[in-house]
């Protein structure tokens, strides 16, 4: 980031005073004017949604009488306070936040396994396995779900075919397991992603450094845990901040599920938990919900990145 | 022995697709009743004439619907997004490190908590379940312009911009002649990451629509799937939609996934 600073002026020839001055004004409404069109729409779709969701979630709709008008209302913090003794909502933060501890590390750690098999020159095929473990992202979240969802329903999965001389009916959609379910789901998509993340910053690795430890005696697991690993560790924290921002946004995999699983309620995440009270027409306690998760997540985001910061120091 | 841990990797995220692959070449009843992971009879032309001939060709619609929506809203947004990176990158203006580290905010805010405000906003203004509802937002991506703001500091020499000064070009022109061409391979990327977000995206189309006309694919698949317990016979137009309509998306990546890796190492370098 320091790299992309303008050095326009700091290039440029010398020029008389007043010259430079009335180039540097043109200049300043030239970027206005290219940055107008983005800023605009940035505007009215971004922090105009985010502005109204702040408001409405202080306001609750009353009517005069059982068929008067409807009429929206300063509700100070009673949005809040509702959405925090919704047991329902409550409970769909813990559940992803159980989510999120499993599915992350299971999820990173196997891509960068799979980056650093990649990587190292042992391995044939290398283009034929990069397209393999990428292919998935390339299936939208709700194929993805159908997909799954088929293969985990007790009478058509291959799985539960395979298990049957054996004895066993695992139902991959009961209470019990379908969290699960769902986080393989979510692995199966973006594992191959974050692995291409981690693949690009290892092959950005200078091979020079690795001849020095090669002549150390390091072997290729040494080389891997103490210099790869290592030098690619912002990578690492950068997929890591996605992750947690995409647990937490938890949406399509789980709507999709509840339809083949009565174990899904419609509040099973809190994205899920704001669009249902959203549905009924809840707006202002949806609005809560959503400016909650958000908050949650910018909390979360910042903790990870001053944890990860701390540890990379030492 | 690490090929052997790659080859079982490998399987992992092959086995579906391939699950699906062949499941679309099944009748409806084969589906339940042969094993899941072999063939059985040849169905294939059938399903994929049902496929195409449900409901009036309303699928074969919900696949344009997703191929206008993501064509056209990532060209939008790769457009604004070089715009606005190119003249955070190449320009020193008060405001700048204050604007950039809005549009930056903005990478961090859900979508699932614009979308609903988004749905009350254009309510209000009579713009619900419009093709527009879906395009306009789609073509705003604060990602894009982060991206766009790194790869214009990475390959548009200030010398050359300093050059068509002299020669007396002006700064639109400038950008449209000179710097959008050397942008040309990061443009790619920001489209192809666009592209993708769009063509995903189910929330912000389930929430704005509701004639099923305008649906895009994902959406379309996803209404089927929940009708399937009421008319099984729909599970083989699900698996053969839901088999067609990722062929687009493995083709865009394979013919363009050069730039695509270009664009995750840039994206990665940050800091």
């Amino acid at each position: 980031m320091v790299v992309a600073a303008s050095q326009t002026v700091a290039g440029a020839p010398p020029r008389p005073r007043v010259a430079r001055r009335r180039r540097a004004n043109g200049s300043t409404r030239a970027a206005w004017l290219l940055l107008a069109p983005f800023l605009l729409g940035f505007a009215v779709f971004y922090v105009a949604p985010i502005v109204v969701a702040v408001v409405k979630s202080f306001t609750a709709v009353t009517r005069t009488s059982t068929y008067g008008r409807p009429v929206e209302v300063f509700a100070g913090l009673a949005n809040y306070t509702a959405a925090l003794g919704d047991a329902g909502f409550t409970g769909s933060v813990g559940r992803v936040l159980l989510f999120g501890v499993v599915q992350i590390p299971v999820m990173l750690g196997l891509a960068l396994v799979l980056a650093l098999a990649l990587d190292s020159a042992v391995v044939r095929l290398r283009r034929f396995f990069r397209l393999a473990f990428f292919l998935p992202y390339a299936v939208p979240g709700v194929i993805a779900a159908v997909m799954w969802g088929f293969f985990y329903a007790p009478n058509l999965s291959p799985v539960n075919q395979l298990l049957d001389p054996l004895g066993l009916h695992p139902d991959l959609l009961s209470g019990s397991v379908i969290l699960y379910s769902i986080a393989n789901i979510v692995t199966w998509t973006f594992t191959g992603y974050n692995m291409l993340i981690l693949y690009s910053s290892l092959q950005a690795i200078p091979p020079q450094l690795y001849e020095a430890a090669r002549l150390d005696g390091a072997s290729g697991w040494a080389i891997a845990w103490r210099i790869k690993v290592p030098i690619i560790a912002p990578s690492l924290v950068l997929t890591g901040v996605f992750s947690i921002i995409g647990t937490f946004q938890l949406f399509t995999e789980p709507q999709v599920m509840a339809g083949v699983s009565s174990a899904v309620s419609s509040s099973y995440t809190p994205s899920m938990a704001a669009y249902a009270q959203i549905s009924a027409q809840n707006y202002g306690l949806g609005a809560a919900m959503s400016v909650l998760v958000t908050l949650l997540i910018a909390v979360l985001s910042w903790l990870f990145f001053r944890i990860t910061r701390a540890r990379a120091a030492l | 022995m690490v090929t052997t841990a790659m080859f079982v990797a490998a399987v992992y995220f092959l086995l579906p697709v391939a699950w699906l692959a062949i499941s679309a070449t099944k009748s409806a009843s084969d589906l339940s009743t042969t094993f899941g992971l072999w063939f059985s009879g040849n169905h294939l032309g059938t399903n994929l004439h049902d496929t195409v001939t449900f409901g009036d060709g309303l699928y074969l619609r919900w696949l344009a619907n997703s191929a206008l929506y993501s064509v056209v809203g990532a060209a939008a947004a790769t457009l604004l997004s070089a715009m606005a990176g190119y003249a955070l990158a190449k320009y020193t203006f008060r405001g700048r490190s204050v604007t950039f580290s809005a549009i930056l905010a903005g990478v961090l805010v859900p979508p699932t908590a614009l979308a609903v405000p988004l749905f009350l906003m254009l309510a209000g203004v009579g713009m619900t379940n419009t093709v527009w509802s879906v395009l306009l937002p789609s073509t705003i991506s604060p990602f894009g312009v982060y991206l766009a703001r790194v790869y214009a500091a990475a390959s548009v020499p200030d010398e050359i911009l300093e050059a068509g000064r002299i020669d007396g070009a002006g700064d639109v022109r400038m950008f449209y002649t000179v710097s959008l061409r050397l942008m040309a391979p990061a443009l790619i990327t920001i489209f192809l990451f666009q592209f993708v977000a769009i063509w995903n995206n189910f929330l912000l189309p389930l929430v704005m629509l509701t004639s099923d006309r305008l649906y895009p694919v994902t959406l379309g698949l996803y209404t089927l799937n929940t009708q399937i317990t009421r008319d099984p016979d729909l599970k083989a137009i699900v698996v053969t939609g839901s088999l067609l309509s990722i062929i687009p998306l493995i083709l865009a990546f394979l013919a363009l996934q050069r730039f695509w890796r270009t664009g995750l190492a840039a994206g990665a370098v940050k800091d």
